[in-house]
């Protein structure tokens, strides 16, 4: 039963406060158990948020269990109400970022004129399962995934479009297996009479151990790409000297690898990741080599355009949650990198004030 | 007329009916017309064609969709 608060105040007030709890706290037990959902720009709801959580009346006597004393009843203590915050984990909806950052935080990758709300571009490759790659998919937050062409196996007939929707994620074709720039031509033209778009991910390996890019034959097949209209995003190495070639070539973007395809060990290159995006005008993505979260956050924080990643989320014991991860973790490189980092320094510097200290 | 003809489907040697169009032979592999893309002869068959191409004696054919992949 509500109460009115005894600090003062008339009791008009205090019976409408009490009612107001009251009609928040019928509202709560109504709502689903893991609460309502605020989209957009709602004020946040006032059911339970949190799973089993509950709302607190402020004027309600609290119970607490004090060290030595056992239960005791503390009616002047103010408890937080829970159902003013909701929990950061129960939906994306909720992560809105202040007025000041939307714009910031917003802020689309644009390809070839093409705006794209994620920076997270991933692959369809190596997952466990069809469920488990589309619900990794989701849970990433992007808008682009990566599909390989080969050909169709007779016996089982089903290819990544009984699982995938067109419509739902953005196909980008790569030219994967492909070890010269004839056969990657080739490929890109299958890819692209498949009729979905024109955007390739060219990829030329030289090397079979490494998967590292053949270069010589990746400038070549581009030239020739974007000479029939391609737009090629074109994965290379962490050389300069190719990433301005392969931009004088036409490419829409210029990928460079931040370890080999699959390997997980993260930018083991930073300085040249870092020189590329300085020198290029196309977004440069980094793409093949990043395990974990923080590797895609320390990527971002470089001040690279993109990141593009499979074997990170398909090699993952949870890919999904592995995927919302990486989510986050995109999304914090990006701010920080705008936010301009402070300078790293060899000498310390106190954070407090060094006046006033107690003599 | 043979009633079948030899071609090279998929990296393999293949007996199939005379007189298939591309659709046709689609149909009969139970592939989804609009989900493949045929390159006949090393040329790719745009898919309005594929009610007019006959599969002819010794052709390569290669049958090609989109995967998973990074």
């Amino acid at each position: 039963m509500a109460k009115t608060r005894k600090r003062g105040g008339s009791a008009e007030a205090g019976r409408e406060r009490a009612a107001e709890l009251a009609r928040r706290d019928a509202a709560a037990q109504r709502g689903p158990e893991s609460g309502e959902v605020a989209k957009g720009g709602e004020a946040p709801p006032m059911g339970p948020t949190v799973p089993g959580g509950g709302v607190v009346r402020e004027d309600a006597p609290v119970e607490l269990r004090l060290h030595g004393k056992g239960v005791v009843q503390h009616p002047t203590t103010r408890v937080r109400r829970v159902s003013e915050r909701p929990a950061p984990w129960a939906d994306p909806a909720l992560e809105m970022p202040p007025p000041s950052l939307r714009e910031l935080e917003e802020e689309p990758l644009v390809i070839a004129g093409q705006a794209f709300r994620s920076r997270l571009i991933v692959g369809s490759g190596k997952y466990p399962d069809p469920t488990v790659m589309v619900a990794a998919l989701r849970a990433s937050g992007t808008e682009m995934v990566t599909v390989a062409v080969r050909r169709v196996d007779l016996a089982r007939r089903e290819g990544i479009l009984n699982v995938l929707d067109p419509n739902e994620f953005f196909l980008l074709a790569n030219t994967a297996g492909c070890f010269a720039a004839e056969e990657a031509i080739r490929y890109a033209r299958l890819a692209r009479a498949a009729g979905f778009n024109e955007w390739l991910k060219l990829e030329v390996i030289g090397d079979q151990e490494t998967l590292l890019p053949d270069t010589q034959a990746t400038l070549e097949a581009a030239h020739a790409l974007t000479g029939e209209g391609f737009k090629v995003m074109a994965y290379t190495n962490d050389d300069l000297v190719t990433a301005m070639r392969l931009e004088d070539a036409g490419c829409v973007a210029v990928m460079p690898l931040a370890s080999p395809i699959g390997s997980g060990l993260g930018v083991v290159n930073p300085y040249f990741i870092r020189e590329i995006k300085r020198r290029l005008s196309v977004p440069v993505i980094v793409d093949a080599g990043v395990g974990t979260a923080s590797d895609a956050c320390i990527t971002m924080e470089n001040g690279v355009d993109g990141i593009l990643m499979n074997t990170a989320l398909a090699e993952a014991d949870d890919p999904v949650a592995m995927a919302r991860a990486m989510r986050y973790a995109v999304r914090a490189g990006r701010l920080a990198y705008r936010a301009g980092r402070m300078p790293a320094r060899e000498i310390a510097v106190p954070s407090s004030p060094t006046r006033g200290m107690l003599n | 007329m043979a009633e079948h003809i030899r071609v090279h489907l998929n990296g393999e040697d293949r007996d199939i009916p005379t007189g298939l169009t591309v659709r046709g032979l689609l149909e009969s592999l139970e592939l989804e017309p609009r989900l493949v893309v045929v390159e006949r002869n090393r040329e790719i068959l745009s898919r309005v064609r594929y009610d007019d191409v006959v599969v002819g004696e010794g052709d390569t054919l290669e049958l090609v969709h989109f995967v998973g992949g990074g």
